[in-house]
């Protein structure tokens, strides 16, 4: 995820992270252990389930990197830019995304939460 | 009152003049029920705190700031319920024998048999222990008594504490002097 | 660093458990109590055994989590500290270490150092919160709170629940927890509406879930990793006692 999906992320690392995911999920499936027994109380299992909590999340979040064609915030797209400068694209990418997990190898489903503002007018922000 | 070494004559005055007091002639009978009575109730307290830990702790090393005196209470309390159904055996169930149910006037001779007593070194030695932990009790149970009424208070704390311990110093050694004087002969 | 420990193990809250001996090398003195647990985790992990269970969250002193009876004492052997924040640098070289969980009636062992404390949770339910409206935030200066009141509600709300003071208790008393629960509500303005009705209730449930009484050892104070004073709970008399007397 730092290495592909990190403050600047490109198409390809995206895919191949992609790709990672895949057999990360496979191998942590196949090779996890868990101490314990499920009929008692066990913090083994608790992170290993948060483990697959975050092996989920994890791809939720490379995918919407992946889908969202512009620059904006920690969101740092190396193929969307200016000079170094974040390149928004307000007219296709004005919402907030929230990605629904529909099964492993089901494509998820992207709910989309418009940003309206009606007191501000949209512009693009300058440090310079 | 004893160490007037005139054979009794002011410590027995003394003794029928507080029960003369209009309104004590049974005090004493009262304030050692209510000894007894406090000290039953302090063990059922002593019980229920015991329960609160059905599994004990396998290695334990209290805080120095928790006083060993402070955690004894219910041991220091069990030997003083001891000690004074030893001292009601000794001086005040033979006397209520005697007076009965109505003849509050018609004691003993509590002196005498006081002198007669503290002669047996065991019986000394039980009162002196006796004190002793008196002592230790006192000086947890003045200071916690108060703490447990919800006085607390910087300004009155110190004095507070300083009459614990005068208390707690005074009152048993003044009862353990009484049995010493009597057995190595300063009172006769 | 080396040492020997001597862990609570016990499978859960209707078997009895046992001390089992552990030896661990290589700690670093600077490691936390809980950071050392966890090297044993993964080497009894590494060997086919089951890790201690023990809890955990912030690391960080804040949360309350952590309960180890450590050597004796409640958090270990370091003042004002929770266990997360007690180094071993603490401890001597080849030491050997007892680790037992909170032990009360009131807090039954789930597995090995874990304790079900939600008797505390339950006291909490019964009254230490504000639910008068207290309306939208106003001008500081129309609600007058004394200094040194505001100061010591402010100490008492320190407390972070974690239950050392039932732990070190030899009477496992709740008293130092719902004393502070009740001082940092009764000292300020917005608990005066309910003070009353908030002793009795937090109290009774207290009593109902069988932790002792205070006879004023002391212990508490001495090992609560906040420092919450006794004078809480000479105030929580007061207010019990006053509570009993106006109370319809």
């Amino acid at each position: 995820m730092w290495e592909y999906c990190g403050m600047a992320r490109t198409e390809e690392g995206l895919t191949k992270a992609l790709d990672l995911l895949k057999d990360l999920r496979e191998s942590f499936w196949k090779e996890v252990r868990v101490p314990g027994s499920v009929s008692e109380f066990n913090p083994e299992l608790d992170k290993a389930g948060r483990v697959a909590d975050f092996i989920e999340l994890g791809e939720l979040m490379v995918i919407d990197a992946l889908n969202r064609n512009e620059s904006c915030g920690g969101h740092f797209r190396v193929e969307y830019q200016d000079n170094g400068e974040a390149k928004r694209d307000d007219d296709n990418y004005r919402y907030a995304a929230a990605w629904e997990f529909k099964g492993v190898d089901a494509e998820p489903a992207l709910h989309k939460e418009e940003l309206v503002y009606e007191n501000i007018k949209l512009q693009v922000r300058s440090y310079k | 009152m004893i160490w007037f070494n005139d054979g009794g004559e002011t410590f027995s005055n003394w003794g029928q003049f507080y029960r003369n007091q209009p309104n004590n002639s049974c005090d004493g009978t009262c304030s050692g029920g209510r000894l007894y009575y406090s000290h039953c109730r302090w063990l059922m307290l002593w019980k229920q705190n015991r329960d609160a830990r059905p599994v004990k702790y396998a290695y334990s090393n209290p805080p120095a700031k928790s006083k060993w005196y402070s955690r004894s209470m219910g041991l220091l309390g069990t030997l003083l319920l001891i000690f004074l159904v030893i001292h009601s055996a000794h001086f005040w169930i033979p006397n209520r024998m005697q007076q009965g149910l109505t003849d509050w006037h018609n004691e003993i001779d509590l002196y005498g048999r006081m002198l007669e007593v503290f002669k047996n070194p065991l019986v000394v030695s039980i009162y002196v222990f006796g004190c002793i932990s008196l002592f230790w009790h006192l000086l947890h149970g003045f200071k916690s008594a108060f703490q447990s009424l919800g006085v607390n208070h910087t300004k009155y704390n110190q004095t507070i504490e300083y009459a614990g311990i005068a208390f707690s110093v005074v009152i048993p050694l003044l009862f353990a002097l009484m049995p010493i004087s009597i057995y190595f002969g300063l009172v006769n | 660093m080396k040492f020997n420990l001597k862990v609570w193990r016990q499978k859960n809250a209707n078997t009895p458990g046992k001390l089992v001996d552990y030896s661990i090398d290589n700690i670093n003195g600077d490691m936390s109590f809980l950071e050392m647990v966890d090297v044993l985790n993964d080497n009894l992990v590494r060997q086919g055994e089951d890790p201690i269970a023990f809890d955990h969250d912030c690391r960080e002193g804040i949360c309350g989590m952590c309960s180890m009876y450590i050597n004796g004492r409640a958090h270990g052997p370091q003042h004002a500290a929770t266990t997360c924040q007690l180094y071993m640098r603490s401890f001597k070289d080849g030491d050997t270490v007892y680790v037992e969980p909170w032990r009360a009636k009131a807090f039954p062992v789930i597995k090995d150092l874990v304790t079900d404390r939600s008797a505390f949770d339950r006291i909490i339910a019964k009254g230490g919160f504000v639910s008068v409206n207290t309306g939208q935030a106003q001008d500081a200066n129309n609600l007058p709170v004394n200094k040194a009141y505001a100061e010591k509600a402010m100490d008492a709300a320190a407390c972070i629940g974690c239950g050392a003071c039932v732990a070190a208790c030899p009477n496992s008393a709740a008293m130092l927890f719902v004393s502070a629960k009740i001082s940092q509500l009764a000292l300020l303005p917005q608990g005066e509406p309910e003070r009353n009705n908030r002793a009795i209730a937090m109290v009774n449930q207290m009593d109902e879930d069988g932790f002792g009484n205070c006879t004023n050892i002391g212990a508490c104070e001495a090992e609560c990793p906040k420092e919450i004073k006794l004078t809480n709970i000479a105030r929580l008399n007061r207010e019990y006692i006053a509570a009993s007397v106006i109370n319809e």
